[in-house]
């Protein structure tokens, strides 16, 4: 990677702008609604029960969070698998953005497990493991987590080699030596460990199947859970280059975003005939005349416009189209998500779960905090393409 | 262009080759078999009245606080409306028309439960000489899957407690374990005759408690001699998600009772040969066959690289 990197340059710039307080902001109420939660049980945040006791911190800061976090994941595979170098210049926003995502998740489950100081068990007890799929998503995104925090770390050392210090700077050069010659296995488990924890994502859900709607038991799921997460790595990656050109006047990558989305427009298509066509095989498709058929169509409807808007070779080599389109297609994607840990799970009629105000704001503080660290980030942090050649002197 | 859809088709090649396979050998899993001492209870609806007495006992024999009930007055009922973290044990009533029967609910103990195939540290484990499915909370992170996991929602969590525990009838195995003798065939009974509180105290001996396999030869007796009287003529729990250790006799549908509708495949059969598939099939073969895939194209990809670059034809 390092070989790349006369490409990445930091924003540099003011950092406590007044987004950015506002981001602080946010993130320090999640934070009280954290600590009140850890003082007095999850019961005194949330409305999680008996009956839902997974809501919207597993649903979406853990389950989508870490889909939006497969950025990284379905750059990696265009760039480093189908050699797709043109795509270079996404990787390392992408990557940071998966570490946040991932990071952040992390961070949820955290605030989220009854017992959590027992999790440090998890990896260590390895006499006790079962065949949870649960299990092997805990190990894996743990393990994901350390591999970004890896692949990140050069834009660190290429700061700390651009420093004054003689000693820092023979450091941070011995330390990329190490990681270009390692990086070809560290990349491949970067795109091994996805693939398995977002599939078992998908898994996870079978082990509660009576419970879920027929219309989202399918032991697909985990086929369609990782490929929902390149669609949703494609999408973000597309918003991520768009605004962050737009926020830090940085050159747009619209020719390369346009190409790439139609990759994605594909597989985005294909997923949803997929979806459809596992449904009527199994001779579902009466469900579909319900609530949740409603919802399904959404989930399926989403995808299949917005591959409808970017197969117009026209339509996605514009800005504009292709923000509306990557919306469109990251909606779509999370809402799978949404539907099958939530909406599609059904444990009676007497139950019923929104979240609580607190909840959400421990939710909206992970949110919040991801978007802060990214903006420091790359504040400081060779991460984004160069400014364009006129200003460089 | 013919670029893109090849590289669509790799996409959806790569990224799903360990789940790809996943759903073929649904069929070649194993069916787990109640253990030959399994412990369990049966219930014959038609018997309760409605006394609500194990409820009492349940509560007495497991140290669980009273329950205020709807109205939150904590010092004058004990009123649980349902399985809660203070309630291992319930009577509910079904009621339509003139019809109508009393239901008790509480842990099932399945033969192939899904509560414990969630778990991560085998926190919930299935006894094997009693099969009584029990709670080591050492090993618990408080995941709360277990709860998600269980057809029949009788997992509970203590969601007002900062260190809260899993609550769940775990077949007064504490009461029983002092009385516990090891028989030479190697099966584990109590002669003393403590079992679970609830059956201990029943007047009317609507539930019972024994060995799995008497107590199911003990309904099926009672279903003979009155063909008719019980719904479908069957014990639910035989085959039911696979079978459980406490069983059913009813004169209603066993879905009006709240019981849900299970094939005879165990539950967590689909997600365990999703998982059993991609992971223990082989052991591992599928990560680290697509691991050393993904690394050797890398590599190849890299040197390809290298190689052009050399030759001064850096295309890009």
């Amino acid at each position: 990677m390092s070989n790349h990197e006369a490409v990445h340059a930091p924003v540099g710039g003011r950092l406590m702008t007044r987004p950015f307080t506002i981001l602080l902001a946010f993130a320090v109420v999640g934070a009280i609604a954290a600590a009140y939660r850890f003082a007095n049980g999850i019961g005194s945040v949330s409305n999680l029960s008996n009956g839902y006791p997974w809501g919207v911190w597993i649903a979406i800061d853990v389950v989508v969070g870490t889909a939006i976090g497969c950025g990284g994941y379905a750059v990696g595979l265009l760039v480093y698998i189908l050699n797709k170098g043109q795509y270079h210049p996404l990787v390392r926003p992408a990557v940071l953005t998966s570490l946040l995502g991932y990071g952040l998740a992390v961070l949820a489950v955290v605030i989220d497990l009854g017992r959590f100081w027992g999790l440090w068990k998890v990896p260590i007890f390895v006499w006790r493991w079962s065949h949870s799929p649960q299990l092997e998503v805990a190990l894996c995104v743990a393990a994901y987590t350390m591999v970004l925090v890896i692949e990140m770390s050069p834009a660190l050392f290429e700061k700390l080699r651009a420093g004054a210090a003689s000693g820092t700077r023979r450091f941070a050069e011995n330390a990329l030596r190490v990681l270009e010659k390692n990086f070809f296995w560290i990349l491949a488990l970067g795109l091994l460990l996805p693939t398995m924890h977002q599939s078992s994502l998908g898994t996870m859900m079978l082990l509660p199947g009576p419970k879920v709607h027929p219309l989202w038991f399918t032991p697909w799921l985990p086929l369609l859970f990782v490929v929902n997460c390149i669609i949703i790595g494609f999408a973000v990656v597309t918003l991520e280059a768009t605004f962050s050109a737009a926020a830090f006047g940085r050159p747009r990558e619209t020719r390369m975003l346009a190409s790439l989305l139609h990759v994605a427009a594909w597989v985005a298509i294909g997923w949803a005939a997929f979806r459809v066509v596992v449904v009527a095989l199994s001779g579902k498709l009466g469900f579909l005349a319900s609530g949740y058929g409603v919802a399904f169509l959404a989930e399926v409807g989403l995808l299949v416009v917005a591959g409808a808007i970017l197969l117009s070779p026209e339509r996605r080599s514009r800005p504009a189209c292709q923000v509306r389109a990557a919306m469109i297609m990251l909606l779509g994607g999370i809402l799978h998500r949404v539907n099958t840990y939530l909406i599609a799970f059904r444990p009676g009629a007497h139950f019923s779960y929104f979240p609580a105000v607190p909840e959400l704001l421990i939710t909206f503080g992970i949110i919040a905090t991801e978007v802060a660290i990214y903006i420091a980030v790359v504040k400081t942090l060779p991460i984004l393409q160069g400014p364009p050649a006129k200003h460089t002197a | 262009m013919a670029l893109d859809r090849r590289s669509f088709i790799k996409s959806v090649a790569v990224g799903g080759v360990a789940a790809a396979g996943a759903a073929l050998p649904a069929a070649a899993s194993e069916r787990p078999v109640a253990p030959e001492g399994a412990l369990g209870m049966l219930y014959d609806a038609t018997l309760c009245i409605g006394c609500k007495t194990c409820v009492v006992a349940c509560k007495q024999a497991n140290d669980r606080q009273p329950d205020p009930g709807p109205w939150g007055e904590e010092h004058l009922y004990d009123a649980p409306l349902d399985l809660n973290e203070n309630t291992k044990n319930i009577i509910k009533l079904y009621r339509e028309g003139d019809t109508y029967s009393y239901m008790k609910q509480q842990c099932m103990h399945c033969v192939d439960p899904a509560c414990a195939a969630a778990c991560m540290l085998h926190s919930l484990q299935k006894d094997p000489v009693t099969g009584i499915v029990g709670y080591d909370p050492q090993y618990c992170v408080g995941c709360r899957y277990c709860q998600m996991s269980c057809p029949y929602n009788v997992t509970k969590f203590e969601f007002s407690k900062a260190l809260p525990l899993i609550v769940k009838c775990e077949l007064c195995r504490h009461r029983v374990k002092d009385a516990a003798v090891k028989g030479p065939d190697g099966f584990t009974r109590y002669p003393g005759g403590q079992g679970q509180a609830c059956c201990e105290v029943c007047p009317r001996g609507a539930v019972i408690s024994g060995r799995r396999d008497e107590l199911l030869a003990e309904a099926k007796r009672r279903i003979a001699a009155a063909p008719g009287k019980y719904f479908e003529d069957r014990v639910f729990g035989e085959t039911d998600g696979g079978g459980t250790q406490v069983l059913y006799l009813s004169r209603v549908p066993f879905e009006d009772l709240g019981l849900p509708k299970l094939g005879p495949e165990g539950v967590p059969r689909t997600a365990y040969a999703v998982q059993e598939g991609i992971y223990y099939k082989i052991p591992f073969a599928a990560p680290i066959g697509l691991f050393a895939v993904l690394a050797g194209v890398i590599y190849r990809n890299k040197r390809a690289e290298q190689v052009a670059g050399a030759e001064g034809g850096a295309k890009r």
